[in-house]
C-alpha cells in the first residue's frame, strides 16, 4: 500500500469507485431527465419513483418468477417504459398547452402516489437483492481490491450512456428527434408522428431510470425511499450540467460522482452537500450550467 | 377598508366569523395548527399564485423559522413574540439567499434550484448542534407575551395565533392589491411586457420571494410555540410539497384559497387518521385530480363561476 497526498491508496482509491458509481447513476438519471425535457419541455419529478419501481420489478421478476437479474436488465426498463407510456397518454399529454409548472405539480403528485403505494406495500426498510452469481467476489487490480459489481455498474452505465449518445447523435432517428426537439410543427408536416414520438420518448426517458434502478438494486437495498434520495441530488447535477447536452449531462454526472467521493476522502462532513456547493458556484459564475444553452 | 371588494369583504367576515367561533366546537390545538399551516400557505400562494414562481423548497423557511424561535425562546429566554419575528427574519435572509441564487432562473430551473437549496438546508439541520438534531428543540416553553400575559393556556395562545394570522392575512391582500401587486399580477401574466414597460423584473421577483419567505418563517416560528418543539419534519422536503398541495387545493393565485386549503388538508389529516400510511397516496391523488380536473382549486373554480375575484 502506498500513499497519496497523506491518504492510503486503497481509501482513496475505493472513495473513487464509489464516487465513480453514485456517478454512473447521475448521469443515467440525468440523461433520462434531459431526453424527457427536450421533447415534453417538462421536469420529470417522477423521475426519482420510476427508478425505484424499476428495482422493485426486478425484485418480483426474481421472487415471483424466478427470472434471473440479467433478463431482469432488459424486462424491467420495458414494464417500466411500458408504465411511462401509459402515464404519458393518460396524465402529461393532457398538460401540453399549459403552463410547465403543471406538468412539475403533476408528475411530484405521481411520485407520492408511487412512492406510497410501494411504502404501504413493502414498508420502508427494503428487501436484499443478491448479486448475480457470474459477478461475486472481487479482483485485484493491483493497487486496490474491485468488487466485481461495482465495476460491472460502471461499465454497463457507461456503455448504456454511450448508446444512447450515438443514437440520438449519429442515426436519422435521433436526428429526427433533435429535430422535433428544436421545431415540432415543421417535423409533423413531414408526416412524422410527433405526439408518439413524444410518448415514445417519454417511455425511453424512464426505462433508463428504470435500467439504473435495476442496476443499483444490489448495491442498495430495493427500498420504496431510493429514488427519493436520489433524485434531489440529479436535479443539482441537471442544474450544474445544464439541459443543453446530452453529452454534458453523461459527463457532468460522472464527474460530480467523482467530486463526492473524492470528498468523501478529504473532508467526510462535506460529502452530503458538496453537489450543491458545486450547484452554488456554478449558478454564481455560469447561470446557464456548464454544458447549458442560455438560462431560459 | 383594506381595498376589499364585497365578495371579498363578505369571504372576509366569514372568516373572521369562523376564527372567533370555532374553538366552541374544535380543539384550539388543531385550529392553531391549521392557522399556522394556512398561514404558511398564504405566504406561498404570495408567491405561485401572484408571481408565478414555483418553489419546491419553502419547507426551509419554515423549518427554520420554527428552529430559530424555538432556539431563542429556549436557550435565550426571548419573548414568545420577539421568538416569532427572529424566526420571520431568518425565514427573510434565508430567502433573500435562495433568491439571490435562483431569482435569474426561470420556471423549472427556478423549481431545480429551490428544492436543492431546501435540501442543503436539511443536511445542515440536521448536522448542526443547535438543532437537536434527530431530537429536536423540544419543550421549548410558550413564555408570558410581552413579559404579561402568560400562554400556557390554549385560549390565550389561540387568540395570539389567531390575530398573527389576522394581521398577515390582511398584510398580504394589502400587498396584492397595491402597486406593488399589480406589477407582480403583470409578471406572472408576461414577463417580457413588463420588462418592457420598464421594469425591472427580477427586483420584483427577489422583494417577492423575501417576503414570501419572511411570512413563512412567521409561520413555522408560531408552529413551534404552539407547539413547543421544532424537529426536522419541517424542514424536510415533504413540507414543501404539503404547502404545494394546501394553495393547489384551495386556489392557487386567490386571496382566501390557501386558508380554505390548509384547512381542508389539516382536517383529512387528523380526522381521517385511519389513514395512516395511505396519507402520502391520499395527498398525491388530490394532487393530481387537481391538477388534471380543476387547475383553479375550490375557491379558483367558485370565482370562475360567480365571476368575481376571491
Amino acid at each position: 500500500m502506498f500513499m497519496i497526498f497523506g491518504y492510503p491508496s486503497a481509501l482513496l482509491f475505493g472513495q473513487l469507485l464509489l464516487g465513480l458509481i453514485n456517478g454512473a447513476f447521475y448521469a443515467l438519471l440525468s440523461l433520462g431527465l434531459a431526453i424527457i425535457f427536450g421533447m415534453l419541455n417538462i421536469v420529470n419529478f417522477s423521475h426519482g419513483a420510476l427508478f425505484m419501481l424499476g428495482a422493485f420489478v426486478a425484485w418480483g421478476l426474481l421472487e415471483f418468477l424466478g427470472i434471473s437479474y440479467w433478463w431482469s436488465l432488459l424486462l424491467a426498463p420495458i414494464v417500466v417504459g411500458a408504465f411511462g407510456v401509459l402515464l404519458e397518454k393518460v396524465f402529461i399529454a393532457r398538460l401540453y398547452k399549459l403552463d410547465h409548472l403543471y406538468g412539475l405539480l403533476l408528475t411530484f403528485g405521481l411520485a407520492l402516489v408511487i412512492e406510497g403505494l410501494a411504502r404501504n406495500q413493502f414498508g420502508s426498510s427494503g428487501m436484499p437483492f443478491a448479486i448475480p452469481r457470474q459477478l461475486q467476489g472481487a479482483t485485484d487490480l493491483g493497487f486496490m481490491f474491485m468488487p466485481n459489481y461495482r465495476g460491472w455498474v460502471v461499465a454497463a452505465s457507461a456503455g448504456m450512456c454511450l448508446l444512447v449518445w450515438l443514437v440520438i447523435e449519429k442515426t436519422s432517428l435521433g436526428a429526427t428527434l433533435r429535430a422535433a426537439t428544436e421545431n415540432p410543427a415543421i417535423v409533423q408536416s413531414f408526416g412524422i408522428n410527433v405526439p408518439r414520438m413524444i410518448t415514445l420518448t417519454y417511455a425511453a426517458g424512464v426505462a433508463l431510470a428504470a435500467f439504473a434502478g435495476v442496476l443499483a438494486a444490489p448495491i442498495y437495498s430495493v427500498n420504496p425511499n431510493m429514488g427519493a434520495s436520489f433524485i434531489i441530488t440529479v436535479f443539482a447535477v441537471v442544474v450544474i450540467g445544464g439541459m443543453g447536452s446530452i453529452a454534458g449531462s453523461i459527463v457532468t454526472g460522472f464527474g460530480l460522482g467523482i467530486v463526492e467521493g473524492l470528498t468523501k476522502v478529504f473532508y467526510p462532513q462535506g460529502s452530503s452537500v458538496v453537489i450543491f456547493v458545486v450547484m452554488v458556484i456554478v449558478l454564481l459564475t455560469r447561470p446557464a450550467g456548464l454544458f447549458g444553452k442560455g438560462g431560459h | 377598508m383594506f381595498g376589499f371588494s364585497r365578495p371579498q369583504g363578505v369571504s372576509f367576515l366569514i372568516m373572521l366569523a369562523a376564527v372567533i367561533i370555532s374553538p366552541a366546537f374544535f380543539y384550539p390545538i388543531l385550529l392553531m395548527k391549521v392557522l399556522c399551516f394556512a398561514l404558511f400557505a398564504c405566504a406561498y400562494n404570495l408567491l405561485i399564485g401572484y408571481v408565478g414562481l414555483g418553489s419546491f423548497g419553502h419547507a426551509a423557511f419554515f423549518g427554520m423559522g420554527g428552529y430559530i424561535a424555538a432556539y431563542s425562546a429556549k436557550k435565550w429566554g426571548l419573548d414568545p413574540a420577539l421568538a416569532i419575528i427572529a424566526g420571520g427574519l431568518v425565514g427573510a435572509v434565508l430567502g433573500a439567499v435562495f433568491g439571490w441564487l435562483a431569482i435569474g432562473r426561470q420556471g423549472i430551473y427556478f423549481a431545480m434550484i429551490t428544492l436543492a437549496l431546501s435540501q442543503m438546508v436539511f443536511f445542515f439541520c440536521t448536522q448542526a448542534s443547535f438543532t437537536g438534531g434527530e431530537d429536536g428543540i423540544q419543550q421549548v416553553p410558550r413564555g408570558k407575551l410581552f413579559g404579561m400575559i402568560s400562554l400556557q393556556d390554549d385560549m390565550a395562545m389561540y387568540t395570539v395565533v389567531a390575530v398573527i394570522f389576522l394581521v398577515t392575512f390582511l398584510l398580504i391582500h394589502r400587498i396584492v392589491h397595491s402597486p406593488f401587486g399589480q406589477v407582480l399580477k403583470a409578471i406572472r401574466e408576461n414577463e417580457p411586457r413588463a420588462t418592457s414597460l420598464g421594469y425591472r423584473t427580477d427586483d420584483y421577483k427577489m422583494l417577492v420571494f423575501i417576503l414570501s419567505a419572511g411570512i413563512a418563517g412567521i409561520a413555522g416560528g408560531t408552529k413551534s410555540i404552539v407547539f413547543g418543539i421544532a424537529t426536522l419534519t419541517d424542514v424536510a422536503n415533504a413540507q414543501s410539497g404539503e404547502v404545494i398541495l394546501m394553495t393547489l387545493v384551495g386556489g392557487m393565485g386567490t386571496i382566501f384559497g390557501p386558508v380554505l386549503g390548509a384547512l381542508i388538508l389539516n382536517f383529512i389529516e387528523s380526522y381521517l387518521a385511519q389513514l395512516g400510511a395511505w396519507f402520502a397516496v391520499t395527498q398525491g391523488v388530490i394532487f393530481v385530480l387537481c391538477i388534471m380536473f380543476f387547475r383553479r382549486g375550490i375557491l379558483g373554480e367558485l370565482a370562475a363561476r360567480l365571476k368575481v375575484a376571491l
